[in-house]
């Protein structure tokens, strides 16, 4: 069985439409960013999350005039979300402040959450969970969160530029930038907290949107010895339809995954499921427009051996060239 | 079929049957009571805070005190050395944690004050005394290595008083940049504030004598304006029933007996039925105590807890090794009191900087929902696996199903912890997992139009395959590493799940697949024509 059997797509024809349709996500999300921020998570933020679970049903309405009535001051800049299965009336209640940083009290803003909704006469309930993040925690994460993606990003980018030429690193690691970008945009769209949860998946990204390039990149290379002939757009070209396929199923089979995590995996895996499938869709968007686009505008203009701008469709696939076999058996590696 | 093939495949399932009997064996037997030895079960793969519910905190050592108390202790001496050597000066205050400043030393006294200062000098720097004032400045070795000091012994303190409190497998580290923070996990722990104020509680106690008081205010107890040299004001209860109203002590600053020489604490009843703490002091205090309550008979004798006097009962005779606390204690808080008391004080205060408590109930929907997502995701898995490669597929199953096996009994084996975004990285291992094996076949797809017959092509799959898998596994591990280095708790779980996952998958993607092909293919005809892909 195959998706595509024998195609023949200019990718490239297609690179700066591509160029123009990522910045502008990326510039619409940069301007929604700037106009509303992103809603930092409490880790980073700092702040009193309460999780309480009630008897009955309650409506979010219900609660949050519970909070502004008996919690003044804090009460305004509550976040009030319904939490997990409707069934189990869950609700988690935000505030941005924390008791004092010393002895017990940090405690002190979630015992007013509490005793606020006891005010209300809102029936039983009780704290399912608490969590209270002091400033100084939020503060030293923020960093190390930055840090870890950006030497993250540097180790990728120098493994790349040893094990291929340089210009193809830099096409993987800006490849990787514009997903992170592209990522972030979303979530700004979609109002996603920054948590801790949504980092890790952004690491991840960072990781896993490279493998797809790699594939790409790995043909390219041995397209390059056996086509020597052809323009470097063609070769690329060439490339990337033959690995269409296998760029497609294994994206689609990591996306599979992601889509259980996103509808079963509950409801604090929500934001992570969402960065991932964002990222994963986005990574294949960009090692076929991003990535190999950028070695073509690094190295396209000179053709590879003689300007031979030979049609597509003229082209063997690459396991047919005789030539093949008379490179060393170690050298030639890719899929 | 060829021995080699053979051994291949003894190889492959004696590793499949030893991780499974790790890693999923000891679940499943749990789950519905098989039997199962104890050994086994003890390595059974750990669920995190997240998803059996219970407290995770995070404090940091107010290391600042220890060096303070530290300063004191050194100015203090200095003080008894200048007067015990007539050497006049006006004043001697402590200026920050780690500095004191002795002032008004007549000039001509200059050498005689450096000679007897000279002893301090190992620890502490001497400024140069203009107009007769020296400030004295901690050496930062020093000052680093008491600041070191006093967080490992906070953790100690923390783990003695945690294990006092009966918590199972509860887990105690230092983390942060500085090194200062202390996280303190404690599994299915309901009672979060009364574990919170037990593993906070400074738990100083000291015996002091009280040269006057108590007396309501504590203006009335300064002689000329002033605390008089040597001797300090602490607030405390009137110690009768019902009255919360504070009143003051002028107490000696020298303790007569603190908490370091304690043999052990218990509660106790005292003689109106009311809990008390009753202590006994190790033989060295004893006989210190002996020597300061015979001289001191029919004074006042303050306790003096976390900088409150307790009580302050009236010395009737000499007293040497026990004594009893008194201070409208309930049971509860008699109790608590003796076990801070026997896990010893900590030198440094702690305050909170995160909390968090996951109830049981929030865990276990967090474990549910993970394993419905686990097993939603492994079906749609296997459903486009089985449906594109067709037999070929089934081998990229076993693969799957074997990666997923190893991944648990490896995190079970290093006793790893499973969180649930370590679920996630679980779920998300079975969709990048196969992407391996579909880059191998792609491949041997691809060889097999170009006319290489089966076997050449199996072989050239996995072989010109391996590199591209080395090259994106790397890649992928960069990014793990990181995200490990970052993370902390639940985080750590994803990142170490994922990197198990992406090692396993290293050797069940190439190994364990091919020597299924291999197998296949030894059990027909030499020329093989077709393949299943």
């Amino acid at each position: 069985m195959h998706i595509f059997k024998n195609t023949n797509f200019d990718f490239l024809r297609w690179r700066v439409h591509a160029l123009i349709l990522s910045w502008a996500v990326i510039l619409v999300g940069a301007g929604v960013f700037v106009k509303k921020g992103i809603q930092l998570g409490i880790e980073f933020a700092g702040g009193t999350a309460v999780i309480v679970e009630f008897a009955r049903p309650v409506t979010i309405q219900e609660v949050r005039s519970a909070i502004d009535k008996g919690f003044p001051g804090g009460g305004s800049e509550a976040v009030i979300n319904s939490f997990g299965d409707p069934s189990q009336h869950r609700v988690m209640i935000r505030v941005p402040t924390v008791g004092a940083e010393s002895g017990t009290a940090l405690t002190s803003t979630a015992a007013q959450v509490e005793s606020a909704l006891r005010q209300a006469n809102l029936g039983n309930f009780h704290r399912a969970g608490t969590e209270i993040v002091g400033p100084a925690v939020g503060q030293e994460l923020r960093s190390k969160a930055l840090l870890a993606t950006v030497l993250s990003l540097v180790g990728i980018l120098a493994y790349l530029a040893f094990r291929f030429q340089f210009s193809f690193g830099v096409g993987a690691v800006v490849a990787t930038i514009h997903d992170l970008l592209i990522t972030l945009a979303f979530l700004t769209f979609f109002r996603y907290d920054m948590t801790l949860n949504v980092i890790a998946a952004i690491l991840t990204i960072t990781g896993f949107s490279t493998n797809d390039t790699i594939v790409i990149f790995d043909r390219i290379r041995e397209n390059l010895r056996s086509m020597r002939r052809d323009s470097m757009m063609h070769v690329i070209n060439v490339s990337i339809n033959q690995t269409l396929g296998r760029t497609v199923i294994t994206s689609g089979t990591a996306l599979l995954t992601a889509l259980a995590l996103f509808f079963f995996g509950g409801e604090v895996l929500h934001g992570f499921a969402f960065t991932m499938i964002v990222g994963i869709v986005t990574g294949t968007y960009s090692s076929v427009f991003i990535a190999a686009a950028i070695v073509s505008f690094w190295r396209g203009t000179a053709p590879t051996r003689a300007a031979s701008h030979a049609p597509a469709a003229s082209a063997p696939p690459a396991t047919q060239q005789p030539q093949r076999k008379t490179k060393p058996q170690k050298k030639a590696r890719a899929s | 079929m060829p021995s080699n093939v053979r051994w291949k495949l003894i190889t492959i399932l004696s590793v499949f049957v030893v991780f499974f009997a790790v890693g999923v064996y000891p679940i499943l037997a749990a789950r519905y009571r098989l039997p199962a030895p104890g050994w086994l079960m003890e390595k059974r793969l750990k669920l995190g805070l997240d998803l059996k519910g219970g407290v995770h905190l995070v404090l940091r050592v107010q290391t600042d005190d220890a060096l303070k108390g530290e300063t004191q202790t050194e100015m203090d001496r200095l003080r008894d050395e200048l007067q015990n050597r007539k050497i006049p000066f006006t004043n001697i205050t402590l200026v920050g944690p780690t500095q004191f400043r002795v002032e008004g030393v007549p000039t001509d006294q200059d050498a005689a004050f450096r000679q007897a200062a000279q002893e301090i000098q190992t620890t502490f720097d001497r400024g140069s005394g203009v107009n007769g004032s020296y400030t004295f400045t901690m050496k930062p070795n020093i000052a680093n290595n008491l600041r070191e000091e006093a967080v490992v012994q906070a953790r100690q303190t923390i783990e003695r008083r945690v294990n006092e409190l009966g918590v199972a497998e509860p887990s105690i580290a230092q983390q942060g940049t500085n090194g200062d923070q202390i996280l303190v996990q404690l599994p299915g722990v309901s009672d979060v504030e009364r574990a919170k104020s037990i593993i906070q509680s400074t738990g100083r106690l000291e015996l002091k004598i009280v040269e006057q008081g108590p007396s309501p205010t504590r203006e009335s107890l300064l002689v000329n304006g002033q605390v008089p040299q040597g001797m300090e004001i602490v607030p405390g209860s009137s110690g009768t029933p019902g009255d919360n109203s504070t009143v003051y002590y002028l107490l000696r600053s020298a303790a007569a007996v603190t908490g370091r020489d304690l043999r052990t604490a218990r509660p106790t009843l005292d003689e109106n039925n009311q809990p008390a703490v009753s202590f006994s002091l190790n033989s060295d205090g004893a006989r210190r105590f002996g020597k300061i309550t015979g001289e001191n008979v029919g004074r006042q004798l303050a306790i003096v807890l976390d900088g409150r006097v307790q009580s302050a009962p009236r010395l009737e005779e000499r007293i040497t090794s026990d004594g009893r606390i008194h201070g409208n204690f309930t049971q509860q808080e008699a109790q608590d009191l003796s076990l801070i008391l026997r896990s010893g004080s900590l030198s440094a205060g702690l305050t909170y900087l995160q909390e968090q408590t996951i109830g049981p109930t929030l865990g276990a929907d967090s474990i549910r929902s993970g394993i419905v997502a686990s097993i939603i995701g492994l079906v749609l898995i296997v459903l486009f696996m089985l449906v594109y490669y067709k037999l070929s597929g089934v081998n990229a199953v076993v693969a799957l199903i074997f990666n997923l096996v190893i991944l648990l009994g490896l995190m079970a084996y290093i006793g790893a912890v499973m969180t649930l975004p370590g679920i996630a990285g679980f779920v998300l291992t079975m969709g990048i997992g196969v992407d391996s094996n579909v880059l191998i076949f792609e491949r041997i797809k691809e060889e097999l139009e170009a006319q290489r017959g089966v076997r050449a092509s199996i072989n050239a799959g996995f072989g010109r395959v391996f590199w591209t898998l080395f090259d994106t596994h790397i890649a992928a591990l960069i990014s793990v590493a990181f995200l490990f280095q970052f993370g902390t708790g639940p985080i750590r779980g994803f990142a170490v799940t994922l990197f198990f996952g992406l090692m396993s998958n290293l050797f069940t993607s190439i190994f364990v697949s091919k020597a299924l092909f291999e197998t296949v293919l030894a059990n027909r005809e030499r020329q093989v024509a077709t393949l299943s892909i």
